[in-house]
């Protein structure tokens, strides 16, 4: 079979040869996020729960180069480990989370949740004694487990695909959580060989086939195991890895933004005090 | 006059409303000028990365009698020696000699979490307390322990200083026997 | 920073007496921040002077800090930013002000530099004082160019990559002078090891500048929004507390806004594309710069039009750097003998039209270039037959000139055989194969669609519904003119050379402008324009 193209035709199309990107993407859906709101925080059994989903399901494929264990205790972190004194038996008591008021900080070092995710970890590294590579136990100084040695090694184990780093990942796409959300619960079950459909991924095939399944993973504080809870809670724990000043830059932001507007005031009582008698 | 008086009471109403307004604004922006430098000044403090490189674990099977190793801990050497036996008399023996900071050679080898530590292995920071060097074994040395070359500080086998600038005795790191054959530092 | 006129500083003790002989910097301050005699008129447009020093402050002491914890090496670029962020005591916080801090500083910036350009503060004596902000203004942009590389993101090797590409654009020095600035044929290493120096350097070499540009001022005064000299003594007020305190509250509110991006929109203004590593094997699917310099993305893409003997590729590039380059030259574009454009009521509407035009053509910097903002038809004839006989024939030509010939001739040739369709397929310059079909039932349907792809896609709709058994295929696409992103562009950027080139010459030669106050102080005591500051 032949097809022909008329010469004009053929130029004209030149002409317009920038056409559109192909397959636009359909817009994620809007999840209410606590941390959607200029006050709002981090909801920590989310970010707890969430990080159990990435370390049971996505942590088999996807690295987080940037975070280390000991970032899950430092303050703002999921697993921040305060001692709070309880007012009925005057017993301090251990207190996972900043608690409402007070609370004394548990330094990293001292945090046994934080330690024993560290611990359970096998990390490759080189034996001082005999400079081989060797596997040990996990320190909370560690950065988080990387599942293949280099990108190379990545594709290989993934038909080409590479397992994109998660570290800042709702930073570093458009649309941000809710992308992330959508794209988990996305899958329409609609497959192609190696690549899978999901109408929120630009281009709507991914590689990545759909990586939640109900009741995959086992919550301890009885929320539901569903896809769809899986799937918000880990966005939130990677909101939280992403943005892990969150809580704080906002809390300064308040103090910063009174005491701007306080100075205004006072700088244009000034101001006009000085001009009073002056005209302008 | 009376008139008079009024309007002078009110002009100096006037300036003190005036200099309050100048006071405040100046002293609340000189407030905001000292907030803006705390965190300037915080950033050169060790990053929480830097603070928490905690542990370094170590395996004595390797280290002989009368040899030692310089682990590395935080980022700084830390001696940990194997002592003989002679040296072990040695310190023992200058528990009661004439010492600048004294302390005998059994408080020396407290491990960190309070137990009692065993003769043989002694665990060192290995800066001198004077300006930070790193002492030498032996060479040098009048009391058979460590001698810095910066300053000439001389240190005895438990690591106390005897002679030279240095004020305190070499520090105690601080570790735990994980088994009989294994310390953590930190 | 010497003023016209006497000094006024008296040293009051011994210590500041004796000083004042040995190095007069007492008198110096004095005279240039708090004698100096400020016209009594400036409006609010004036205190953003006062905003761009502290943006250069801001911009430098964030800059040093982070540059104690940043490593300018392609490996560890983007984990160093990493660990600032996260593990650097407030170094979320000092990241933020200096990624913000640049934003503020050009909008800051443009907003002077339009106060400037609606006042006429440009104008005799102060020629030398807009160039030299000029000046400043291209060091900005080259320092937030080189610092946007450091973060080494997509955007950050792309947009490296791409800027680079553009003085390669040059002709005979221009792939010399890109490999020079790269340190090798792309962007790696070396690159962004310089490019860190460079950004270092360059913020002191602006601070240098405006020291002249403040200088410089100092030596012709300031304008005013009447754009009258200062004639006497009334017309002015001394600069402290005066100017300084009506500086230091709007500057407060600058910060406020300042403070709003840094701790609830820090990464607004930036493109999710730099939190991806750079990777030089894969281009984002959109390269835009950062918002300050879309104005010009547009004006360089608005060239997608050869000019003579300048190819579309030079053409944008000398263009965009012309934009800026105009800048320079406007002191002597500009005839009008009046300054301000208050009195100038046409001049007025050109100058608003301008700052509208930079608007969009910021916007369509930051769009598809394809993006078609109009709604057009676009349809397709396909013809094709079904059954008949398919007959060959090769085309030859002397050379291209004379392909057209060739093409006719065995389209005729294979029509004389008693083909129905015929149809030519090139295969080189002056190769080719005609092909005719004789007989068979010609098929005829017309598709419709509003964009190029929308209407490919009904193209290939049809093309699978006929299938394999169509021997012959033909498909006649009628795309009309289409007014897209870049036509916009176009429009605009001409419009942007047109304001500089034709209508400030003519206009100021040609308007009438409205009646000019004789002093500063008519208009402030009781004048119409009382109202305007």
């Amino acid at each position: 079979m032949l097809r022909a193209f008329t010469a004009a035709a053929a130029a004209v199309v030149a002409l317009v040869g920038a056409a559109f990107a192909a397959g636009e993407a359909e817009h994620p859906e809007d999840h209410p996020y606590s941390f959607d709101s200029p006050v709002g925080g981090y909801d920590m059994g989310a970010v707890q729960r969430g990080f159990q989903v990435y370390a049971q399901v996505c942590a088999a494929c996807h690295g987080m180069d940037h975070l280390a264990y000991r970032h899950l205790g430092e303050k703002g972190g999921p697993f921040a480990l305060y001692r709070v004194r309880n007012h009925e038996t005057g017993e301090e008591e251990l207190h996972v989370g900043a608690p409402a008021h007070g609370g004394h900080f548990v330094d990293v070092v001292d945090n046994p949740y934080v330690r024993s995710i560290a611990e359970a970890a096998v990390i490759s590294d080189v034996d001082p004694n005999t400079g081989q590579l060797t596997d040990r136990p996990g320190r909370i100084s560690d950065r988080f487990r990387a599942p293949f040695p280099n990108e190379t090694a990545a594709r290989a184990a993934n038909g080409g695909a590479y397992p994109v780093d998660l570290s800042v990942i709702t930073s570093a796409r458009h649309g941000g959580a809710d992308y992330i959300r959508s794209l988990l619960i996305g899958y329409d079950g609609e497959s192609e060989g190696v690549l899978y459909h999901n109408p929120y991924f630009p281009g709507g095939w991914i590689a990545m086939p759909p990586p939640l399944s109900e009741g995959m993973v086992a919550y301890a504080d009885g929320s539901p195991t569903t896809v769809e809870q899986y799937a918000t809670d880990v966005t939130h724990f990677l909101q939280w890895a992403a943005d892990p000043h969150m809580e704080e830059r906002k809390r300064t932001g308040i103090v910063v933004l009174a005491f701007l507007i306080a100075l205004s005031v006072l700088l244009w009582l000034s101001y006009k005090q000085v001009w009073r008698n002056e005209s302008h | 006059m009376a008139e008079a008086q009024a309007g002078a009471a009110h002009a100096e109403q006037e300036t003190t409303r005036r200099d309050f307004i100048y006071i405040a604004a100046g002293s609340v922006a000189a407030v905001g000028a000292a907030a803006t430098i705390w965190p300037f000044v915080a950033q050169m403090n060790p990053a929480a990365d830097t603070r928490a490189l905690s542990t370094t674990e170590v395996d004595l099977t390797a280290i002989e009698i009368g040899q030692q190793i310089k682990a590395m801990w935080q980022g700084k050497p830390v001696f940990v020696r194997h002592r003989t036996a002679a040296e072990i008399a040695s310190a023992q023996r200058d528990d009661f000699a004439n010492l600048k900071d004294p302390q005998s050679d059994a408080e020396r080898l407290v491990q960190a979490d309070g137990q009692a530590g065993r003769p043989e292995w002694l665990i060192l920071q290995a800066n001198c307390t004077h300006l930070g060097c790193v002492p030498t074994f032996v060479e040098g040395s009048s009391f058979g322990g460590w001698f810095c070359p910066c300053h000439g500080s001389d240190y005895d086998t438990s690591g106390r200083i005897r002679r030279g600038p240095a004020p305190r005795n070499l520090d105690v790191a601080p570790y735990v026997y994980l088994s009989d054959t294994s310390i953590r530092i930190g | 920073m010497k003023i016209h006129g006497h000094s006024t500083y008296e040293p009051q003790s011994g210590f500041t007496r004796w000083l004042d002989k040995r190095l007069p910097i007492v008198r110096l301050t004095h005279d240039s921040f708090v004698a100096y005699p400020t016209p009594r008129n400036l409006n609010y447009w004036w205190t953003f002077g006062a905003m761009l020093a502290l943006c250069l402050v801001v911009q430098i002491v964030t800059g040093i800090v982070l540059a104690m914890h940043y490593i300018p090496h392609v490996d560890f670029a983007f984990a160093s930013v990493q660990r600032i962020e996260r593990d650097i005591p407030y170094g979320w916080l000092i990241q933020n002000m200096h990624a913000v801090g640049a934003s503020m500083f050009f909008l800051a910036v443009y907003i002077h530099m339009f106060r400037g350009l609606y006042y006429g503060s440009y104008k005799a004596p102060r020629e030398l004082l807009w160039i030299l902000g000029c000046l400043i203004y291209a060091l900005m942009v080259a320092t937030a160019f080189l610092g946007y590389t450091l973060p080494w993101g997509q955007m950050s090797f792309w947009g490296a990559t791409v800027i680079t590409n553009i003085l390669g654009a040059l002709p005979l020095v221009g792939e010399s002078i890109q490999v020079w600035i790269r340190g090798g044929g792309a962007i790696d290493q070396p690159t962004l090891n310089r490019f860190f120096s460079l950004h270092y350097l360059l913020p002191f070499v602006i601070a240098g500048v405006v020291a002249l540009h403040i200088w410089a001022l100092h030596e012709a005064g300031q304008n005013n929004p009447t754009g009258v000299d200062v004639k006497k003594k009334e017309d002015t007020v001394p600069f402290t507390p005066h100017a300084t305190l009506k500086d230091l509250f709007a500057t407060s509110l600058f910060v406020i806004l300042f403070a709003v991006f840094i701790f609830y929109m820090p990464d607004a203004l930036g493109h999710a594309d730099n939190f991806i590593p750079a990777n030089p094997l894969q281009t984002p699917p959109e390269i835009v710069p950062e918002w300050y310099l879309l104005p010009f993305y547009a004006i360089l893409r608005a060239f997608d039009f050869n000019i003579g003997p300048i190819d579309s590729k030079l053409a944008g590039v000398l263009a965009m750097f012309a934009s800026i380059g105009i800048l320079f030259v406007l002191p002597w574009l500009d005839t009008s003998r009046v300054r301000s454009m208050r009195y100038r009521p046409i001049a007025r509407q050109f100058f608003i039209i301008f700052v509208v035009v930079c608007v969009v053509l910021g916007w369509c910097g930051g769009q598809n270039p394809g993006r078609i903002l109009v709604p057009a038809t676009f349809s397709a004839t396909l013809n094709w037959t079904q059954g008949g006989q398919v007959i060959e024939q090769p085309v030859t030509s002397q050379g291209a000139a004379q392909w057209d010939e060739a093409e006719q001739a065995a389209r005729a040739s294979l029509t004389e055989q008693g083909a129905g369709m015929t149809a030519v397929q090139r295969a080189g310059a002056d190769r080719g194969t005609a092909t005719g079909v004789i007989g068979g039932a010609v098929q005829t349907r017309t598709v419709t669609a509003h964009s190029v792809d929308e209407l490919e896609a009904q193209i290939n709709g049809v093309t699978e519904e006929v299938g394999q058994s169509a021997p012959f295929f033909q498909v006649e696409r009628r795309i009309p003119f289409t007014f897209t992103v870049t036509t916009l562009s176009q429009i605009m950027t001409a419009y942007y050379f047109l304001f500089f080139l034709i209508i400030l010459p003519i206009l100021g030669l040609r308007e009438t402008p409205g009646r000019v106050p004789d002093t500063i102080a008519k208009p402030v005591i009781g004048g119409e324009e009382a109202g305007a500051s």
